[in-house]
């Protein structure tokens, strides 16, 4: 800390400050994409087509194994090869979404296991399409279980986004990495960074766990 | 140019890179297993000080992202005369983000070691030292074997961000044949399956034998 320098902090903060509000907003819509995408892999995994559900399982493994930074270059360098132009925050978004949706499938994919058989049965007793099945008997109740594990990954998410820096994102590490190389100061941006990167995670975690407390108890769940 | 023209003209870069990717996994395997062994004991200490730094090490590793803490240790430590360079820098990042995650499973494999084998080693009169070496750590390592499985893909997928402070691992040869050559294709796609081929034919096959091998040890096979 000897050669911190307040003035200079102050005078970068607003700079920061937009930037974590493009961070939150990659984590967002990354985070919706997410959601959506990987309950369709986890229905999908759980359909009676034997061919279906062995790509779907094969291509989830895939993404999990791979790392999201090759990812989101995979996305924005081979799409113009095809003649697809996708802009850094459009392939970033896609990136992020594809990655956590298989992350998400698993969760959801838990959560779905844990219904018990008879729920199943009484559907299809019911003369419930399948669709029907999942909509009003089988998500409402794998939700619960899956809370903690989708509260999870949206700070995950958050923390995750760094990454698009790469491709021109102009989120925090972007940012902070622009102002270090304008002032030549590095000490101030990438220790702030650090620090609102602490200072949302921390709370938001803890703000996770109340609500998965909270609607487990509506639910009548422990 | 198809893939197999790309593999066969570019094999020995995506092979130096995949090496220098290996290396990087390894030393940061070996470093991240120490920190979690040492800050899972430490979380679980009964003196205040040594739980409360070992609590801050994990919330701040674990609250900030990898690539943070990697440009904080790249960019910001020489400024404070600790200068590291790219390679340990690359590794150091890395394994000091995984120990904090392992840390928790550390502490967790502790914990769920049945009381009475805490009580049977009181028992018998073993100093507390020798009561975790001998007792309890083998068997918190048996029980937490498989979610290391997991944080040790993650591991290989996090080295890929050693690339960014241009480490020549896999990620960062196959950014150099891209904007070389525009084979965007050919170059991510191959990088795409050799990390693939890593984790899902090299490291965790090894976590299984590995979960066998202790489990046998353990004569719970």
């Amino acid at each position: 800390m000897f050669d911190w320098k307040w003035e200079f902090a102050w005078e970068i903060l607003p700079r920061l400050v937009t930037a974590t509000g493009n961070t939150l907003l990659a984590a967002g819509a990354g985070y919706a994409i997410a959601l959506v995408l990987g309950l369709a892999l986890a229905i999908a995994q759980r359909s009676p087509y034997r061919g279906l559900t062995f790509v779907v399982r094969e291509f989830v493994e895939f993404i999990r194994s791979t790392p999201l930074l090759l990812q989101i270059f995979f996305i924005f360098y081979v799409g113009p090869q095809f003649g697809i132009r996708l802009s850094p925050w459009m392939s970033g978004m896609i990136a992020i979404g594809l990655h956590y949706s298989c992350y998400l499938s698993e969760v959801y994919r838990g959560g779905i296991d844990s219904v018990p058989k008879g729920q199943w049965e009484a559907a299809i007793a019911l003369n419930m399409t399948t669709v029907q099945k999942y909509r009003r008997v089988i998500i409402p109740q794998a939700i619960p279980s899956a809370l903690s594990g989708m509260g999870n990954y949206l700070v995950g998410i958050f923390k995750d986004t760094p990454m698009l820096s790469v491709i021109g994102v102009a989120e925090l590490i972007h940012t902070a990495n622009a102002i270090g190389s304008e002032h030549y100061r590095f000490l101030e941006p990438f220790t702030m960074v650090g620090i609102i990167f602490l200072a949302i995670s921390l709370p938001a975690a803890g703000l996770i766990r109340l609500v998965e407390g909270r609607v487990r108890r509506k639910l009548g769940l422990k | 140019m198809n893939i197999f023209d790309f593999v066969i003209q570019y094999w020995p870069r995506l092979l130096a890179g995949s090496g220098m990717t290996v290396a990087q996994f390894f030393l940061a395997a070996i470093l991240g297993v120490t920190i979690a062994l040492m800050m899972g004991l430490m979380k679980l200490s009964s003196n205040k000080l040594i739980r409360g730094s070992a609590v801050t090490y994990i919330e701040i590793f674990r609250g900030t992202s990898l690539l943070v803490q990697l440009y904080w240790i790249f960019f910001v430590l020489p400024l404070f005369g600790v200068t590291i360079d790219k390679f340990t820098a690359g590794y150091v990042a890395v394994g000091m983000n995984i120990g904090a995650y392992g840390a928790e499973l550390v502490r967790g494999g502790i914990l769920s070691v049945p009381k009475g084998q805490w009580e049977a080693a009181l028992a018998i009169n073993m100093s507390p030292a020798q009561r975790m070496q001998r007792i309890i750590l083998p068997q918190a390592l048996v029980n937490m074997l498989p979610p290391w499985g997991n944080l040790m893909i993650e591991l290989l997928k996090g080295t890929a961000l050693v690339s960014l402070i241009s480490v020549a691992d896999l990620m960062f040869e196959t950014k150099q044949i891209n904007s070389s050559t525009f084979l965007s294709a050919q170059a991510f796609g191959a990088a795409l399956v050799i990390y693939y081929i890593l984790a899902r034919f090299m490291v965790t096959p090894f976590m299984r034998w590995l979960e066998g091998y202790m489990a046998r040890k353990m004569g719970r096979a």
